[in-house]
Parts: structure tokens; sequence; C-alpha cells
């Protein structure tokens, strides 16, 4: 089939799957609807490996005019390049999986068709987002997830005790990250003003012919973008609302959270790398952000004890170290740990949903335990997770972390440092969950125990499709320390296939200190890994009561008290703000300043009106007065002032 | 110069008599002065032999008109009544502003320029009928049809206003 | 006025007649409370309007004003008919012709 047809039904088919299910749904009975949705997406991913197998350079397709003026001309146009055709089978990919394992997990619930055309829709907007070949439609899709997000954290906005809570995370969501589509809007204008095209190539061709266009305007763009993808991938200062979306069902979190929409604000600094190029402050502004962020969600991880929350903040911190190694112009390692992440926090997400199933919606670790014996495939399965993320060798994340690092260890050797503290302080967190909920003892009570079970096929067979791709992920891009034919794949297949990105070189370390750099990465991943285990998984180990955490594990355990310094912050005034607006100005001003203009005019019509005195005499004075003044106008006119 | 003389003599009793009709307290006696004021008006116009008009003038108002006035005055009976007086305030301010419209009128007057020639008594040719006739039934001939629609108006009005509600006109 | 020569009344004579007529017709129409002196005072009106414009067409020969004033006198008749009938209805109501009583007009 052709390229642009193909491409097309790719995009067409989550958007079909969203009109049938969203005006049938109703009717159609549940197999059907969760069926139908998995199908679409299924089908989409296979056309994307079609796809990908024919690739061959940069192709773009273009389906209408949008906005078609001599001076500004924006088209809906797509492209099919090594970049977005690699994130669309990650969407379509994990999606897939996700949908199926959905149709296990909420196969209870009451909007069971409205859980899937809110997915099929965020399909539709995220394969718009990274399948667009210009800013305009990457805009649109960037929108759209914005909304499929709110729309699907706030699911359960019914519910009777977390309805509330539930509808508040979403709008938490959403605020922020519209806070962040300002940074983009100001980018989308800006370029439209500079380049007076929005279309990717031709913006890269145009710096590309003349590189030193403009230096503070770059600035300023890059920066918007950052902002940008601040808002959506979470980093500081627009990251509390991550934590809160898991008030969200699993599959949401898994899906949006963790593997796709976060991933927006990644996808858009590579796609934009020629801008990024031209701009070193703002790369440096991206390392900084990245390496605090990191930094510090790692630290809030270590005392969470939702299951999810835990994830929630590991996520962030991921997401940090993936726009550390942006800040160092390493895109293809970014886009890596991108890939490898997907895989990985998917895969936990996923988890720890088959571990909230089983346990009847039990999300607190402390009241786990033991669940080794009683849940074994998603106990394996969360293992291989848990020591992907943690780096332990040869499984995906330790290779997509290690090119980080050596990345960071190239160029500022002060970052490693800092690096170094943070990824042991994910293998702490890592495997603290994990030994807390799967090994030890049982500690929600004898009642629950005998309930507990394990999940059906239909949440198992996704969660060992991803254990899976953990394990052998990171054959997709080897250092080629030791096996120099397929080493750095993906690197090769970005570079080579994206506008911009083969002019950019990954530093590449020797071969003794890259050797070095891994034996010490997998020396502290399994020091950890020992150092939990003794700690966590004796037969009465448990998580630290609330009263006796001590003074850092109180700051960790209340997420350094950002939310509250946010409220205070931002919220309070604001809210005092509309009060004042509401009470004073609109009251006071408007609403008296309207009155008195009326009685104003009410009191001169009174005293107009005692012209009327009803006498005739009187008529004809004023008669007789407006005719002199007439005849005498006409004098002065024609003699005084000619 | 004797022309002028009588000129002046028939502008002042104009005046004169005019002053009469306003300051005269029965209204009668106000109908009286009015009717010799269109006489001497009458006579002004022949002096400037406008001799169409000058009988029309007589002919229609100091004939119809004023005999109307005087059938309304005595079928109301109103001849023994004797109107109040206007208030100080109104008759000064009703003073000054007719004083200054006729001042107004007189500096209008002062430093206008007359293009045309001074006329010479008896020898103008405008008034006479023929010639008025030839300008009424060329020129105005619409407007002289449309009078007669005006009169008809007039005249079903003042019927129609006047008579008394419970009465047939036969 | 610059034109006048010394044979026949110059123009400014009957106009500043016709002007103290205006005047005096006015001074009358707001002074009195008779509504038939009032009708009488705008016939003193009309007729010096009627004088100026005779003034006019004589100095001028221009006929046209004449035929303006033979226009007006024909007006004027018939204002004066529907003029008197309303006093006629308006004594029939309220018995009395002082316009003062007429002010229901009034703010």
């Amino acid at each position: 089939m052709a390229k642009d047809l193909t491409l097309l039904l790719i995009i067409a088919l989550p958007l079909i799957g969203f009109a049938i299910n969203g005006l049938f749904g109703k009717k159609l009975p549940k197999t059907l609807v969760g069926g139908l949705a998995t199908g679409v997406v299924f089908a989409a991913f296979i056309l994307a490996t079609t796809l990908f197998s024919g690739l061959h350079g940069t192709q773009i397709v273009k389906l209408f005019n949008i906005i078609d003026f001599e001076q500004l001309r924006i088209n809906a146009s797509f492209q099919i390049d090594a970049l977005s055709v690699w994130m669309t089978l990650i969407i379509t990919g994990i999606g897939s999986l996700i949908h199926l394992f959905s149709m296990g997990y909420m196969s209870h619930d009451e909007g069971y068709h409205k859980f899937f055309t809110y997915l099929n829709l965020f399909i539709f907007s995220m394969l718009l987002l990274v399948l667009g070949s210009n800013y305009f439609v990457l805009f649109f899709g960037w929108e759209g997830v914005g909304m499929c997000s709110y729309l699907l954290i706030s699911f359960h906005y019914n519910d009777a005790e977390k309805g509330l809570a539930n509808s508040l995370a979403g709008r938490k969501a959403f605020i922020m990250n519209r806070i962040g589509d300002v940074g983009l809007l100001l980018a989308l204008f800006m370029l439209l003003g500079q380049f007076h095209t929005l279309e990717f190539l031709q913006i890269g061709k145009a710096l590309e012919a003349n590189p030193a266009l403009q230096g503070g305007a770059l600035f300023l763009i890059t920066l918007s973008l950052f902002i940008a993808a601040t808002g959506k991938s979470a980093q500081i200062p627009l990251f509390t609302w991550l934590p809160d979306a898991m008030a969200g069902p699993t599959p949401v979190s898994a899906l949006i959270h963790a593997a796709t929409m976060v991933t927006a604000g990644i996808y858009l600094t590579v796609r934009s790398n020629f801008l990024f190029e031209l701009a070193p402050a703002t790369k440096d502004i991206i390392l900084y952000v990245g390496l605090a962020t990191t930094l510090i969600a790692a630290f809030m991880a270590l005392r969470q004890n939702d299951i999810k929350k835990v994830l929630a903040y590991s996520t962030v911190s991921q997401l940090g170290l993936m726009f550390v190694a942006l800040g160092f112009g390493a895109y293809t390692v970014a886009l890596f740990h991108v890939t490898t992440h997907a895989f990985f926090k998917a895969l936990l997400f996923l988890g720890s949903g088959s571990v909230i199933h089983g346990m009847h919606e039990e999300q607190d670790i402390r009241k786990m335990g033991g669940l080794a014996k009683l849940m074994p495939i998603t106990h394996f399965t969360f293992l291989i997770g848990t020591m992907a993320i943690a780096g332990i060798p040869f499984l995906s994340g330790f290779f997509s972390k290690d090119e980080i690092m050596a990345q960071a260890l190239h160029h500022n050797p002060v970052v490693y440092g800092v690096l170094v503290l943070a990824v042991s302080m994910t293998a702490i967190y890592m495997f603290r969950l994990y030994f807390l909920t799967f090994q030890g003892q049982f500690r929600g009570g004898a009642a629950l125990q005998s309930k507990v079970h394990e999940s059906g096929l239909s949440m198992t067979l996704p969660l060992m499709v991803l254990a899976l791709l953990s394990v052998f992920g990171g054959l997709l891009n080897l250092p080629g320390l030791f096996i120099k034919s397929t080493a750095h794949w993906f690197d090769h297949y970005l570079s080579h296939g994206t506008f911009g990105l083969s002019s950019v070189h990954n530093a590449h370390l020797d071969f003794s200190t890259a050797m070095g750099l891994m034996l010490f990465a997998s020396a502290i991943a399994i020091g950890v890994m020992i150092w939990a285990y003794l700690n966590y998984a004796k037969k009465g180990a448990t998580a630290k009561a609330d009263e006796a955490l001590s003074g850092w594990e109180q700051l960790s355990a209340q997420k350094l008290y950002v939310d509250e310094i946010y409220h205070a912050l931002f919220v309070k005034p604001l809210l005092a703000l509309s009060d004042f607006t509401g009470k004073v100005l609109d009251i006071q001003l408007l609403r008296n300043g309207v009155y008195a203009l009326a009685d104003g005019i009410l009191n001169t019509a009174n005293l107009t009106r005692k012209w009327q005195t009803g006498f005739l005499s009187s008529y004809l004075f004023w008669m007789v007065f407006g005719l002199i003044i007439f005849v005498a106008y006409y004098i002065l006119k024609l003699s005084v002032w000619h | 110069m004797s022309l002028q003389i009588i000129s002046i003599i028939l502008g002042s009793l104009t005046l004169a008599s005019a002053l009469m009709v306003v300051l005269s307290k029965h209204p009668v006696r106000s109908v009286i002065y009015l009717v010799i004021t269109f006489f001497l008006i009458t006579s002004m116009y022949i002096m400037m032999n406008a001799q169409f008009l000058a009988v029309v003038n007589m002919i229609v108002y100091a004939g119809a008109i004023m005999v109307l006035f005087l059938f309304v005055l005595m079928l109301l009976n109103l001849n023994k009544e004797v109107e109040p007086m206007a208030t100080r305030g109104s008759q000064l301010a009703a003073f000054i502003a007719g004083g200054s419209l006729f001042l107004v009128l007189i500096t209008a007057l002062k430093d206008a320029l007359i293009l045309g020639q001074s006329y010479r008594e008896n020898h103008s040719q405008i008034g006479l009928v023929k010639e008025l006739g030839n300008l009424l039934f060329s020129k105005y001939i619409v407007a002289f049809e449309l009078t007669s629609i005006l009169f008809i108006a007039a005249m079903v009005g003042a019927i129609l206003l006047a008579k008394r509600e419970n009465q047939i006109i036969e | 006025m610059q034109a006048a020569t010394s044979i026949g009344t110059s123009l400014d004579f009957y106009l500043f007649v016709s002007f103290a007529l205006f005047t005096i017709g006015a001074i009358g129409a707001m002074t009195r409370k008779n509504m038939i002196v009032l009708l009488m005072c705008i016939e003193l009106m009309l007729n010096a309007v009627n004088l100026m414009l005779v003034t006019f067409s004589t100095y001028y020969n221009n006929g046209d004003a004449q035929i303006f004033v033979f226009f007006t006198m024909v007006v004027a008749a018939a204002e004066a008919t529907v003029g008197l009938s309303i006093i006629i209805m308006a004594y029939r109501n309220l018995k009395s012709i002082d316009i003062d009583m007429y002010n229901k007009l009034k703010n």
C-alpha cells in the first residue's frame, strides 16, 4: 500500500474507534467495545511496522490547507521519517498492550465504553502530535492529549468518596499543562514571525543556510519551547500534577503518564534540535532544570507509601534524566532512554495495576507484603521491571542510563557525580518498593489474604510482553565495547533519518573509561539491591509509620511541601483577587456605577422637564428667542466673521 | 416729495393702530383696530402699485376673516369678559424678547446692500392683474390647484370641529 | 442705503414698518391671554411679512414674491377658519378662552 495511504490510515483508525465507541458504545457488548478499541490500535501498529520497514528518508504527506493566505500558509500535513515512525511504533505498540490490559482491568467498571472512547481519542491525538510535519499540527495534538489526560484522570468523578479529589486532580493537571502551553503558543508566534512558516523541514533548512540568522530570538523561542516541555513532561516547576494524576485508573497512568504523553516534551525538543543547537544558553538551562528535577523527585520517592505515587515520582525523575541528556545535546541517547523507559515504566505501572486489582483496590504498600507467592506472574514481571529501572547489568535500563552517564562524564564530571547520587536513589526506592510489596509477610490482614488472586490472561499477557521488551530492549543501542557490528544501531537509525540530527555527534568514550563506567554503575545497582534485601525483606520488616519518621524522611514523605508552597504562592492570591473582583469591583464599581449613571440621567431629565410649562406664551417666547439667535448668527457670520 | 410724506403718515398710522390692537382691553375694539390696520396696509400696497394684492387683501382679510372673528366673538358672548393680565415677569420677558427681535432685524437691515434700483411710483408694472395672472397660471399652476384642496380640507375640518355632538347636519 | 435716489420712497421705510408690525404682533402674541386676540396678533404678523414681500417684489421687479403673498393669504384664511373652530370647541369644553387654562401638556 502506498505510504501516504498507510499513514492516513494509521491516524484514522483510532479516530474511527473513537467515533464508533463514542456513539454506539453503550449498546454494544463489552468484549466488542474493548476488542474494537484494542484492534484499531493494534492494526495501526502493524501498519506502522510496514512504514518502518520501508523507511527511506523523509516524506511529507499533505492532507489539506488550513490557512491559505499569501503571508501565511499552514497545511494539515504529516511527516514520515525515522523519528516520527519510531514514536508511532512506541505509541501504538505499548498502546495496544495497555488496551488489552484495560479489557481485563476495567471489566467491572460502568463507564467501560467511555474509557475506551477516551483511550482511542488519546491515541489519535498523540499520533497527530508525533506525525505532524509542522508545529501547528503538533500543537493540535498537544492540546488534544492534554484534554484526554484531563478526561481520563478525572474518569471516576462520580465516585462517592474520591470523586471530588479525582476531579481536582484532573483540573490541576489541565491547568499546569495550560501554563506550559502558553510557552508553546509564544514559541509558535515567534517562529511565525521569524520564519513565516511552521514546517519543521523549512525552518531547519532556513537555519542551515544561515545559522547566524537570529541570536536572541532563538534563545527566546527555545526557552518558550522548553517551558512547554516543562508543563507536559513534568519538570520543575510544573511537575506537581503528575503525582496527583495517579488518581486516574492505572492503565491511564501507564499509557499517558509513563509511556506517551509525558514524552511529548522530549519529542518536541528532539524535533526542534536544529533550534536548540543554535541556543546553547537554553541547553544549559535544560540541563540544570533536568538535573534538579531528577534529584528532587528521587528524594521525594524515597518515603512514599502509595505504590502508584512511588512510580509517579520515579517517572518525574527519569524524565529529568532524559532532559539532562538533551541538555548535553545527546538527542538520540535521550530518545533511547525514552524507549526503554516506556517499556519498563509501563510494565511497572501495569504490574502495580495488577497488584491493586488483586488486592481489591488497596494501594498502600504498608498493607502489602509476601505477594510473591500469591501473584507469581505479576511478581516476576515486576521484578524484571524493577531491575531494569535500577540498572542491573544487561537489562535495557542499564544500557540507556549508562549512555546518559557517559555523556555526563564526558561533558561535566560534576553533573556526573550528581547523577550517580540520583541513580543510587532510584535503585533504593525501587527496591524498597519491590521488597515491601512482594517479599516479607502479608500485612493486610487474614481476610484480605484469602481474597488475593493472580490476574487473568488479558492482564498478564501484556506484562509478559513488556517484560521481554524490558530485558532485550537494550539490544537496540549497544555501546559497542565488545560487539562492533550492531553497535549503536538506534543512534544511527535516528540520526540518519531525522533532519538536523546527522550534524549532532554524541560523545564517545574510550574503551577503558566506558568499561569503568559500566562496572561502577553495575556495582551501585547490585549493591543497593543487596542492601534493600537485607533491610526490607526480613520477615517483620515494614515501612516506618508516619509518626516515626525522622526529619529528612518527613520532608520526603511530604514531598518537600511543594504543593503547600504553590498553594500559598499562587492559588491563594488568585482566589483573593477573584474575591476582590467579585465582591468589590463588580458590585461597587460596575453595579453602583451604572445605577449612578442612570440616576444622573433621570435627574437631568427631571430638570429639563420643567421647561414644558404648558403655557403658550412661554412657548412663543422661546420661539422668538430662537429666531433672534438664528438671525443674529447669520448677521454675525456675514459681517463680522467674514 | 408729497408721496413720501403720505408714505410716512400711512406708516405711522399703521403702527399706531397695531399698537391699539395689542393694548386694547376689549376684544371687539381689538378687532376694529385690526380692520383699520388692514385698510392702512392696503393703502401701502396701492402706493407700491400692487393693485391685485391690495384688492385681495381687502376682500379676504378685512372682509371675510375679520367678519369671522367678530361672529365668533359674538357667538361666544365674550364681549363682557375681562381677561386677567399677564404677570409682570412674563410681560417683561415678552417685551425684552420683542425688543431684541426688533433690534436684530434692524441690524440686519443696516449693512444690507440693495442691488435694485429705486422705484418710481405708478410706474411699476408688476402688480397689475395681467402680469400676475400670467405668472400664476403658467409657473405656479400646480400650487394654485392645490390650494383648492387646502380649502376643502379647511372647510371640512372647521365644520366637523365646530358642530355639536348630537346635531345632524341636514 | 446706497442705491436710493431722491425720487420715491426708499425701500427701508417699508421694511422698517414691516419689522415694527412684526414685533408688535410678536409681543402681543406673547402677552395677551385671550385666544381670539392671540389669533389676531398672528394675523398681524402674517400681514407684516406680506408687506415686506410686496416691497421686495416692487423693488426687484419680480412677480414671484407677489404670488407668494397670494398663497400666504390663502393659507392664512384657511388657518383662521380652522383656528376659530378649535376655539369654539375649546370654549365648549372649559367654558373659558384663557390660554393659560389649557396647560394639560405641562411637564
